[in-house]
């Protein structure tokens, strides 16, 4: 079965990128705020310039 | 408000809006082509006839066309378009690069062309979702790097600091995929459109739903996740329910998706503490699963009566539901008791489609009709029309599902169903075919009421923006400020003037476009390096390991392998299996449990994952060649309810062994110990094993001339299966692996 070094491996790699991207987003606030978030997304369109 | 600060000044922003609506048009169209094949090969299980007696249109070769052309056309496409869309708007910023973006569009709908003319005419890797020739997985590589390159670079140069969950979900869809397409298209090429997988066997099996599975992670949820967290609370104009509960429930799901592989691989011969594993995986994942859910209907509490009202939002609330539904059936499925009835029945097409056509579909039919007032600045044409399409589309999910549901369990138990005596009580396979042919019917109906749905969409969409102008479709522009670590120079905005007209010099536009690309010429030469190295490492890897003690199995000759080339060719494992389950009832239907060392020279497996025909790893022996050669002609010649096409081509077209030494020598580098004469003999060789095959049949059955055809290669790969097992070719039995 050592088609598993070949998936395990590939799977970690994935993984510790995805763990490097959770640590990053911690350490630089990316959710200190939970809140505004959701409703920011809902104001998009008064930034928008009307023609 | 005006910020005085200068370096959160308000600059001008514009969108690509023409991005989106391309991978929209390719959505729609590619969807209902994708969805056309599928019918057509729902009515080819009704009635065989509909195979046309043509090689371009068996089920068998039109079958991975129908499942990449939903897949890697409809879906992609959609998750390109919702991409595109909402993620210049969620960071504040154009896409870093428009001709990356191009790219990105055309070379994705050649590669889908390419694909449409490659597999109606049998070229094929014979391994599912991961049909492609090694050429277009070439293609998909190289843009699929540009996206990614792409869509990093915009993040980089975002306005916005805080990253919206929807873009998390597309950022793990992106780098999932990469990884996961890479791996498994590990290949060593025989010709431009023959190649042979790198990995064998039960390791093939293994690699490949590692990667199938994900792919349905990572290109069918996690993108739609994404759509969902951005065009629901749009389209409800409420805030998602608990965007924490989003976080949490996105890494969750990143991580356990990735082990839940070997849920497809119960009773085989995969390791069973592997099987065990993706077991617990599977069923952990129901949970960030329904996080997701919940969080989107949860999200329209205090909304509901706009349910009521709007299409839009039917089409979601129906999309949440049914991945809700699937997530749940998921689980339950690789529960392995379960699975041991659902296994090659029709409950797992049920349970593909519920996903298919209520998530992945209708999620998709939501964004579009949201999106079209919003970048054909021209409203519904029809809402009335656009219920009609909710309804229609729902009922035929339902006819889609129930009917396969009571047919996958009906077989299932039919194939399972033991006398006192200890005998089945269906040993005739097509006994099982017959019983389910009406809930065959209704499904065909509910496939179309789907397609009557998306037809009426597309009527409602061609309306909508009939009278459109070009000069119309003007990029949305916003206004937005910057934080801090973005430099001034990296923004889009410096390049247009008040009226939209470029600022800078062709020049400075010409070094803008292609900053990137030393970038994506970095990572194309990472992908080959990483390619070119898998591909050495990976069989020296494989092949210690996969030769165990004792065992000793004699390799396809040349003739077998022609054969079985062919086998893969015409898609035979669309229908047939090749995995005798250690259960007693397949036992005694079909001869002891395939062990794993049978398959350690089968590059690639053709193990199969369903049942439409019966399994054929023990076939080898059980009828003579001249009931092959006439089953193969005319299948009701032998088998009165049989449902598979004819295939008269391989009774008169001349076996091609041009390449032949090349694709022992191919194996050969992969491990598979043919000897130097087997490859200097090998036409000899092949040619005396035809002969005296086709003096059989002309003893047999006045068949006469046969020995240049293909046929006598393809039943003679037949007459092979499951001989391993036994005394012919092994010459010292020992421990299974």
């Amino acid at each position: 079965m050592s088609a598993l070094y070949i998936t395990i491996i590939a799977a970690l790699i994935l993984l510790i990128i995805f763990l490097g991207l959770l640590a990053w987003a911690i350490v630089s606030g990316q959710w200190d705020d939970l809140e505004t978030p959701a409703h920011r997304i809902l104001l998009e369109e008064l930034n928008e310039n009307r023609k | 408000m005006k910020i005085e600060n200068s370096s959160a000044a308000l600059e001008t922003v514009k969108f690509d809006d023409w991005i989106a609506r391309a991978f929209l048009w390719a959505t729609m169209i590619w969807g209902l082509v994708g969805m056309l094949v599928g019918l057509l090969i729902a009515t080819q299980l009704i009635d065989w006839r509909l195979n046309f007696d043509l090689p371009w249109l068996t089920f068998g070769r039109l079958r991975p066309l129908h499942t990449n052309a939903v897949i890697f056309a409809f879906a992609a496409n959609s998750f390109f378009a919702a991409c595109y869309y909402s993620t210049q708007r969620l960071l504040k910023t154009r896409m870093y690069s428009d001709l990356m973006s191009r790219i990105h569009f055309w070379g994705w709908q050649l590669i889908i062309v390419a694909a449409a003319i490659s597999f109606p005419i049998g070229w094929t890797q014979g391994r599912e979702y991961a049909e492609l020739i090694w050429p277009i997985d070439m293609a998909v590589t190289i843009i699929w790097v540009i996206f990614t390159v792409n869509f990093l670079l915009t993040l980089w140069i975002r306005r916005e600091k805080h990253i919206y969950v929807a873009i998390w979900f597309y950022i793990a869809s992106i780098l999932a995929i990469a990884m996961l397409h890479v791996v498994n298209n590990i290949q060593l090429p025989v010709s431009w459109t023959l190649s042979y997988s790198v990995y064998a066997g039960a390791q093939d099996a293994l690699v490949q739903w590692w990667y199938g599975h994900n792919a349905v992670g990572f290109l069918l949820t996690t993108p739609f996740l994404g759509m969902m967290y951005y065009f629901l609370p749009k389209a409800a104009d409420r805030p998602i329910f608990s965007y924490r509960l989003s976080i949490i429930h996105f890494w969750a799901l990143v991580f356990i998706y990735i082990w839940a592989g070997p849920h497809h691989l119960y009773y085989s011969a995969l390791p069973e503490w592997l099987q065990s594993l993706g077991m617990v995986f599977s069923i952990m994942l129901w949970a960030p699963s329904w996080g997701g859910m919940l969080n989107g209907l949860y999200t329209l509490r205090g909304a509901w009566h706009k349910v009521r009202e709007e299409p839009i939002l039917k089409f979601f609330v129906a999309a949440v539901t049914a991945y809700g539904m699937s997530t749940f059936e998921g689980p339950l499925l690789s529960i392995k008791a379960v699975n041991k009835i659902s296994h090659f029945t029709d409950w797992t097409i049920a349970h593909v489609h519920v996903g298919a056509l209520g998530w992945v579909g209708f999620m998709t039919f939501g964004m579009i009709y949201y999106l079209i007032p919003k970048l054909w600045k021209r409203p519904i044409y029809s809402r009335s029309l656009a219920n009609a399409h909710f309804w229609i589309g729902l009922i035929g999910i339902l006819l889609y599902a129930v009917p396969l549901w009571i047919a996958g369990v009906t077989q299932a138990l039919m194939w399972l169903a033991m006398d006192d005596q200890g005998a089945l009580v269906y040993p005739d396979f097509m006994e099982t075919v017959k019983s389910i042919m009406p809930m065959y019917y209704l499904r065909a109906i509910g496939g179309s009421l789907f397609i009557i749905g998306v037809l009426i969409m597309l009527y409602n969409f061609l309306r909508s923006i009939a009278g459109v102008k070009c000069s119309e479709l003007v990029d949305t522009e916003i206004k937005a400020a910057h934080f801090s670590t973005v430099k001034p120079e990296d923004q889009i905005s410096e390049l247009f003037d008040k009226e939209g007209k470029p600022k800078a010099s062709f020049w400075k536009q010409v070094h803008r476009l292609i900053e990137g690309w030393p970038l994506v010429f970095s990572a194309i030469a990472l992908m080959a390096l990483m390619v070119g190295g898998l591909v050495q490492i990976v069989p020296m890897i494989l092949v210690q390991a996969s030769a165990p003690k004792d065992i000793i199995v004699r390799p396809y000759t040349g003739l077998e392998l022609l054969g079985r080339d062919i086998y893969i060719r015409e898609g035979c494992y669309n229908c047939h299996s090749q995995q005798v389950r250690p259960i007693l009832e397949e036992a005694k239907r079909y001869g002891p449990a395939s062990k794993a060392y049978e398959y350690m020279y089968d590059h690639p497996f053709q193990w199969g994952s369903k049942r439409t025909g019966p399994d054929l790893h023990r076939v080898g022996g059980k009828y003579p060649d001249l009931w092959h050669y006439r089953h193969l002609e005319d299948p009701r010649s032998v088998s009165a309810n049989s449902l598979m096409p004819p295939y008269p081509w391989l009774l008169t077209a001349n076996l091609d062994i041009s390449n032949l030494e090349t694709r022992l020598k191919v194996l050969k580098k992969l491990g598979v110990p043919y000897r130097d004469q087997d490859i200097e003999f090998a036409k000899e060789d092949l040619e005396k094993q035809a002969l005296e095959f086709s003096g059989r049949l002309n003893k047999d059955g006045g068949v006469k001339n046969s020995e240049k055809k293909e046929i006598v290669a393809l039943i003679v790969y037949l007459q092979r299966l499951g001989k391993d097992a036994q005394s012919d070719s092994v010459l010292k039995l020992g421990e299974s692996q």
